[in-house]
């Protein structure tokens, strides 16, 4: 059997559905900034796969950028976790910080 | 070996003025001792930072007039009539964030006022590049420029729990919007094989897709994903606790200038890149309308903290604009962006007034609106010309910015949309006179039942002595200027709107 | 033969890690299933020509990001289990039906092509991808390469900004309490 793109996308968009259901999903803060990153790892994944189809760099490009991106947006993530959580050190949790609530 | 692309020097100069301006301030802040002097002077040499970007704005309208309308830089900036606009909008957005922010840092004990400007310029820069992104890799890295800086601003009141509360909700539904527009990139690079807007258009208006599913995919994760940013029923559920949670002059400038640079973007990928299939994201738009008009304008009926008011009413003015969008014509687009320049001054002046009646650990309870009329009736005036142009009240600017979102529909023949678009306008009536009510009656409208977070009764809103710096002063009287002299002759900014159009 | 093989197993790496994220109670067997997963993409982007891609991958994302994320659960002491019961009625009903949503998405897609025939627009990959990555940035993609300069200075901005100690009174705020007493010297600015 030959691997075909289409494999590859499959795990890319399986990847991404994971990703997104855990952000829905879960609620401590920090799983939840993980799950961002595995949906950013899915459309990585995509863009990598579409270059070697097209036979075209851009793909490639664009991971790069969005690996820039990805650790900037962990970096001021968890700085403001880390604010939360020195603000009320008393007992508290990842639970304590009330997403979602609509 | 291709050599590096030459660089149109006054495309790019609004955005490389500020980043010099970003560059000194953080120097200044660095190298000098905190004393009140540098806090002062970071914000003088942020507002001729701003001035001088703005100068460049002008000099590219001027281009743009004379010369057409170009791309830049390998084609990822467009440079049009459009991305001029919005980035004049944004711009006088910033301008007037900094000038209320002053007084406003003062007076809640916030002392560090460098950082504060650095992330607002940031967030400015990234806006300035979304209103201009040719390409979609520069829309997403403009996203994430605009949007990380404002995350960081809405949490920067450290003391109290709803700001760093809101700037938590905000990032992770933000980043995870994020995530999404991304991987919409991904599959229309991959159903178009390019992320260049202008470039996509061209392989759609050359090939007949025969499987077309990767493209609508990636066409409307690209929708939620902008759909976040400009805060769109189902997806406005971080605006609330983050308006609540931002120091009052960072709500004005989310309000108004990410408002405008969200839109920009997305009028820009609708139109100049996926407008061969607009008869599929026509209805897309059409339901992201309703939603947000009806959500928005119920949910803000319900609203007992005004801060959260504005935001529900925000997210209907959202959906106002995106009326014009849906109706994807020219006169619609013209409507959408002589929206966004009426709304952003409104809701400037409205934050600027809050900001000036801020104190410590701020409240904005409908109650602490009680009897404002009599105790600073000049302040309660300039709210109250402010929420009736927001109500659409005729001979303000809101009502000619109402009119025309809702011509640009009858003349696209969305008859549907246009009669939810009425009711949702009278609705909106209703929520805007009750705050008014409160303020000069004093009563309770309708017999208020105790505070949202169960608190004593919280303190009235200026019954202590308010200073009205200079700064607020000139945005407020700006604001109201404007709001009632377009109102009354809208003609010279509706053909400032008519004339910005886009590059394709 | 070979790529089916390191395919399956990639992807299997890939797919469990990523369950195990979603589903490990405690947020440092989080933080290893991730580095599973990343360590998997790298995997994919070695077979899908992108070796720097790969090796960006791995010391980038695998190493620093995650050393972030467990330095952060060790330094907050968040890494005891986390109770999986749900306040909110309708959160978990609706997570489940958009992951279904997309996954029967995926399903309809996979039995489809996923690709249109649109060829290159741009340098192809051939020739060394190193170069032809680098040779793009630097000139096509000139633009966003120079704005995400902007984003580094927010990070760091950011980051200091929020990690610092105010310099206010304690008491001076509405929670007056859990705060960190206000540190005596003066914190230089970023």
């Amino acid at each position: 059997m030959r691997v075909t793109d289409t494999w590859y996308l499959v795990v890319g968009a399986l990847l991404f559905s994971v990703g997104a259901a855990g952000v829905l999903l879960r609620r401590n803060v920090l799983v939840i900034l993980m799950c961002i990153e595995l949906m950013l790892n899915a459309a990585n994944l995509s863009f990598v796969t579409f270059a070697r189809r097209l036979d075209d760099v851009t793909g490639q490009v664009a991971v790069f950028f969005v690996l820039v991106v990805a650790a900037a947006e962990v970096a001021v993530g968890l700085a403001i976790v880390v604010a939360i959580f020195r603000q009320r050190r008393r007992g508290a949790t990842a639970d304590d910080v009330s997403l979602l609530r609509g | 070996m291709r050599a590096v692309p030459p660089i149109h020097w006054p495309a790019v100069a609004p955005v490389a003025a500020l980043g010099v301006t970003v560059v000194v301030a953080v120097m200044l802040r660095s190298l000098v001792r905190r004393s009140a002097w540098v806090d002062d002077a970071v914000i003088a040499l942020t507002l001729v930072g701003l001035a001088v970007a703005g100068g460049f704005v002008v000099v590219q309208w001027r281009i743009v007039r004379s010369d057409g309308a170009y791309q830049a830089v390998a084609g990822a900036v467009a440079v049009d009539g459009f991305a001029v606009f919005v980035a004049g909008v944004v711009l006088a957005a910033a301008a007037a964030s900094v000038l209320l922010s002053r007084s406003y840092l003062r007076t809640v004990g916030l002392a560090h006022g460098g950082e504060y400007l650095v992330l607002l310029l940031c967030s400015t820069i990234g806006m300035l590049v979304m209103a201009g992104a040719n390409d979609l890799l520069v829309v997403f890295v403009a996203l994430e420029v605009l949007s990380i800086p404002l995350y960081l601003l809405t949490a920067f009141d450290r003391r109290r729990r709803a700001s760093l509360e809101g700037g938590m909700k905000y990032f992770v539904l933000g980043s995870f919007a994020s995530a999404v527009f991304l991987y919409g990139v991904a599959l229309t690079y991959g159903a178009t094989g390019s992320t260049s807007l202008p470039g996509v258009a061209a392989f759609l208006a050359r090939t007949t897709l025969a499987e077309s599913g990767t493209l609508l995919a990636g066409l409307m994760l690209m929708l939620v994903g902008l759909g976040f940013k400009v805060a769109a029923v189902p997806f406005h559920t971080w605006v609330p606790d983050a308006y609540q949670g931002a120091p009052a002059p960072v709500t004005g400038f989310m309000a108004s200038a990410t408002k405008a640079a969200a839109f920009a973007a997305l009028a820009r990928v609708l139109f100049t890149g996926l407008d061969a299939y607009r008869s599929d994201w026509r209805p897309a738009v059409w339901a992201l309308a309703v939603l947000t008009l009806v959500v928005g304008n119920l949910a803000a009926l319900a609203q007992r903290d005004v801060k959260r008011l504005l935001a529900y009413s925000s997210v209907a003015h959202a959906g106002f604009i995106l009326i014009g969008i849906e109706a994807a014509n020219q006169r619609g687009r013209a409507a959408a962006l002589f929206y966004l320049a009426t709304y952003a001054l409104m809701v400037l002046g409205t934050f600027g007034v809050l900001a000036a009646l801020a104190r410590r650990g701020e409240r904005f309870d409908l109650e602490c609106f009680a009897g404002l009329g009599r105790r600073r009736p000049v302040l309660a005036g300039v709210l109250t010309v402010l929420l009736l142009a927001q109500a659409g009240v005729p001979a303000t600017s809101g009502f000619v910015a109402k009119l025309g979102v809702f011509q640009a529909a009858a003349q696209a023949r969305s008859w549907a949309l246009l009669v939810v678009g009425v009711l949702a306008a009278v609705v909106g009536v209703a929520y805007y006179l009750r705050v008014l009510l409160v303020m000069y009656t004093g009563a309770e409208a309708d017999g208020g039942e105790g505070t949202a977070e169960g608190s004593p009764v919280p303190p009235a809103l200026g019954a202590a002595p308010v200073g009205v710096d200079a700064g607020t002063g000139i945005v407020l009287a700006v604001a109201v200027a404007v709001t009632v002299w377009v109102g009354v002759a809208p003609g010279g900014l509706l053909d400032l709107a008519e004339r910005a159009r886009l590059l394709f | 033969m070979v790529e089916l093989v390191l395919f399956v197993l990639a992807a299997a790496v890939t797919l469990g890690g990523a369950l195990g994220v979603i589903i490990a109670r405690n947020p440092v067997h989080a933080a290893l299933h991730l580095v599973a997963v990343l360590v998997a993409v790298a995997v994919f982007f070695v077979m899908q020509q992108a070796p720097l891609l790969a090796a960006v991958q791995v010391i980038v994302y695998a190493s620093a990001v995650v050393v972030l994320f467990l330095f952060v659960i060790m330094l907050l002491g968040i890494d005891r289990r986390e109770s999986l019961t749900e306040p909110l009625r309708h959160q978990r009903p609706l997570a489940i039906a958009v992951a279904v949503a997309l996954t029967i998405e995926v399903a309809v897609l996979a039995g489809h092509t996923w690709t249109t025939g649109a060829r290159t627009q741009q340098g192809t990959l051939s020739g060394g991808a190193v170069e032809v990555l680098a040779e793009n940035v630097f000139t096509r993609y000139l633009w966003p390469f120079e704005v995400l300069a902007v984003l580094l200075v927010v990070a760091v901005v950011g980051g200091v900004t929020l990690a610092r100690h105010s310099g206010e009174p304690a008491g001076a705020d509405d929670l007056g309490e859990g705060r960190a007493a206000p540190e005596p010297g003066e914190v230089p600015g970023p």
